[in-house]
């Protein structure tokens, strides 16, 4: 049982930050625009976030209050750095895949390039505790107490807030619905006085926030406060749109793919405390290699219906019909 | 009737000339990404900014042999980007193509023994292999499951760096754990130096530039190559001429897996007079960076074979510049800042360019527009004006 407390105390934290990026990436897609360069939104956030978190941890504060405010710096760097692809996409009608390849390129020879210079490494690693042992009252409840409220991150719980938010904004807003519109059939909701471009530009904006959130909550929660350009956010931008497809462009299943995803890593990486896959003596590169295994039989199950939005991908032209 | 024709003809001629295309918008991109890298190096550190960016731009020229050297494996993997572009395929996963190459050609040249003039040939061909076997992947699933080629390879791109070191752990033969390298490759495998004194330069570039001339060749004069293109641009049409689209993709991904494969063998078979770094490979988690460097060759390129061939040599020219611009205190990292915006600008500056295009060409409309009109009446200038507008387009 301790095990299985473990395996869900761990992998909440991982499935919070794939969660984030991918309803970034639905919100980015389902409004038309295709976004790869999820992987540098994630590690532009993060890296502007643990700056910030570096600057201010000798101050005294409260590391719940940091976190937060981390959290908004690295929401308006990922709001920034997602201005470059929609400008791009949008504005100048560029390929969207190339377009977000090359802003994936950019970021970790940035990071690099000025922690190389200033810092004398790969990166910042910042030194403060945002872990939290026991949330009062709520860790006390039984079962659900040591699953969901000890040895946490405040992450967590904001990502089932945001999860929350996000859902309503998707099924139940006018804005919802106008977005979905402009990646089904942007000529549709042009003639009917949408503003197509705005509205893609909103999306891919909503998924850089998301994104920045996600990649400063994968630095806190997976590497422990450390973001270098090295391993960046070792490929959870693209496992995050493995997941958006895996969940068919819908918040919920990609919170169950989110989960799923989650708790394969989280697996591979404590097998040594499992005594039983342990004593199997299968080499734990297997274990690494799974999660992304796991995604390429999961997308060969689920591609072929695929439900993605019509119009993604493809620059919208007024003079076009 | 005849003079006006041929005023016509002579003008829209004179008109089709201007080819603001893929050269000049490559240019524009270079230039802005060159300015960028100029501001982040101001950004910086001041002082050095200048002295930083002659470097990068013209630093490589001091190092003809190894500017050589460095272009092999990426002009490799450019070519495999952009032959699976003309296809409409993104394939981003030349990095994983390019370490299973890599790796089967180190495989042939530590288990196999060969005679000299045979072994390093048979490496290389094994690297291809290896390659060709991690361009099939995406390109099935592609094809017959229907899943996007760029999540797939990217896919791959980890799980293929996570096999060949585990592989290479695991390999006592291979792996040297108190180097936590594998050991030096034996002579034998060896690709042939040309034997230019001071310089790494191997027989793998010249094969490489063989390889781009040979694709060029395929692209432009096969029906394999026209079926390729004609899928490119339009897969409806293609289907609806015969075309088999899906063997096309299957086989366009293992060409293009070749190709990376290809450069992974140029790469690790290639000694050279830098002490540790080459024949020998450090199994450390990385996905390999030639791959992804590929893609700016590819681009740069215009996806052109022989662009490839210019644009890997550039390439690498601006990383020898980089790596000689930490003699003013700044970071090889600096010239990955550069590429990545030139692929940025790239991927519109065709649109931009098409805009100043278009403006320059109405400028020089303009003034023909004078000289014929006192050459011939009026109601026949609007005719010949829309005929020449529908030409220019």
């Amino acid at each position: 049982m301790s095990t299985l407390y473990y395996l869900i105390q761990n992998m909440l934290p991982v499935a919070t930050s794939l969660l984030l990026v991918a309803l970034g990436g639905m919100f980015s897609e389902v409004g038309g625009v295709i976004n790869i360069a999820l992987e540098g939104i994630m590690l532009f956030g993060a890296y502007f976030a643990a700056l910030f978190v570096y600057l201010v941890q000798g101050s005294g504060m409260n590391p719940q209050v940091i976190l937060l405010l981390g959290m908004l710096v690295a929401a308006v760097a990922g709001l920034i750095y997602s201005l470059l692809l929609s400008f791009a996409a949008v504005t100048m009608k560029a390929n969207q895949t190339i377009t977000g390849t090359a802003l994936n390129m950019l970021i970790p020879a940035v990071v690099l390039l000025f922690s190389k210079m200033f810092f004398m490494s790969d990166g910042v690693t910042t030194n403060i505790n945002f872990y939290i042992r026991k949330v009062p009252v709520l860790g006390d409840i039984p079962i659900i107490g040591p699953l969901f409220f000890q040895r946490t991150y405040l992450t967590v719980m904001i990502g089932f807030a945001l999860l929350i938010i996000a859902t309503l904004v998707f099924y139940k807003t006018r804005f919802g619905l106008r977005l979905r519109a402009c990646g089904e059939h942007p000529h549709a909701a042009d003639s009917v006085g949408i503003n197509v471009h705005k509205m893609r530009y909103l999306g891919t904006c909503i998924s850089g926030i998301l994104g920045g959130i996600g990649g400063f909550f994968y630095s806190v929660g997976i590497m422990d406060g450390n973001v270098n350009g090295h391993t960046g956010v070792a490929g959870f931008g693209f496992l995050a749109l493995a997941v958006m497809i895996f969940g068919q462009w819908r918040p919920g299943k990609i919170f169950l793919g989110a989960l799923f995803f989650a708790f394969l890593r989280t697996l591979a990486y404590s097998i040594s405390l499992i005594p039983f896959l342990y004593n199997l003596g299968i080499d734990q590169t297997y274990y690494k290699m799974l999660p992304y295994v796991a995604t390429m039989i999961v997308l060969a199950f689920t591609s072929k219906k695929s439900r993605a939005p019509k119009a993604e991908g493809i620059p919208y032209d007024k003079s076009l019909r | 009737m005849q003079d006006k024709n041929d005023i016509i003809n002579k003008k829209s001629f004179s008109l089709k000339n201007i080819n603001f295309s893929s050269f000049t918008s490559t240019l524009l991109a270079i230039l802005l990404g060159l300015i960028f890298g100029f501001f982040v190096m101001l950004f910086a550190m001041p002082a050095n900014a200048l002295a930083g960016l002659r470097l990068i731009a013209f630093g490589g020229f001091s190092r003809l042999g190894d500017v050589l050297y460095y272009a092999t494996p990426i002009l490799m993997t450019g070519l495999s980007v952009g032959f699976a572009f003309k296809m409409g395929l993104f394939n981003i996963g030349a990095s994983g193509q390019y370490t299973m190459g890599m790796f089967f050609a180190m495989y042939a040249g530590f288990m196999w023994t060969l005679p000299r003039g045979v072994h390093w040939i048979a490496a290389i061909l094994f690297g291809m292999v290896g390659g060709m076997l991690w361009g099939f992947i995406p390109g099935f699933f592609k094809a017959i499951l229907n899943v996007n080629e760029v999540i797939t390879s990217i896919m791959f791109n980890y799980i293929g760096m996570y096999l060949v070191d585990m592989w290479i752990r695991s390999s006592s033969v291979m792996y040297n754990s108190t180097m936590t390298r594998t050991n030096y490759l034996p002579q034998s495998v060896q690709i042939p130096a040309l034997g230019i004194k001071g310089s790494n330069v191997n027989f793998g570039i010249v094969l490489a530039i063989l390889i781009g001339i040979l694709l060029y060749i395929v692209l432009q004069k096969t029906t394999f190559g026209y079926e390729l293109k004609a899928t490119g641009y339009n897969k409806h049409a293609a289907e609806y001429a015969g075309m088999k689209g899906k063997r096309n993709i299957i086989l366009t991904m293992m060409i293009a897996g070749a190709l990376s494969g290809l450069g992974g063998a140029f790469a690790i078979l290639a000694p050279s007079g830098i002490p540790g770094s080459s024949i020998t490979y450090e199994p450390i988690n990385i996905i390999a960076a030639n791959g992804f460097n590929g893609i700016a060759v590819a681009l740069l390129g215009n996806s052109h074979p022989i662009g490839i061939i210019f644009s890997a040599l550039f390439i690498s020219h601006l990383q020898r510049g980089g790596t000689l611009s930490s003699l003013v205190g700044y970071k090889p990292e600096i010239v990955d800042v550069v590429i990545a915006i030139i692929i940025y600008f790239s991927a519109f500056a065709m649109i931009v360019n098409a805009a100043i295009g278009n403006f320059i060409k109405k400028r020089i409309k303009k003034t023909h527009t004078n000289i014929i009109e006192d050459l011939i009446e009026e109601q026949d200038l609007t005719d010949a004006s829309n005929n020449n507008q529908k030409e220019a387009e």
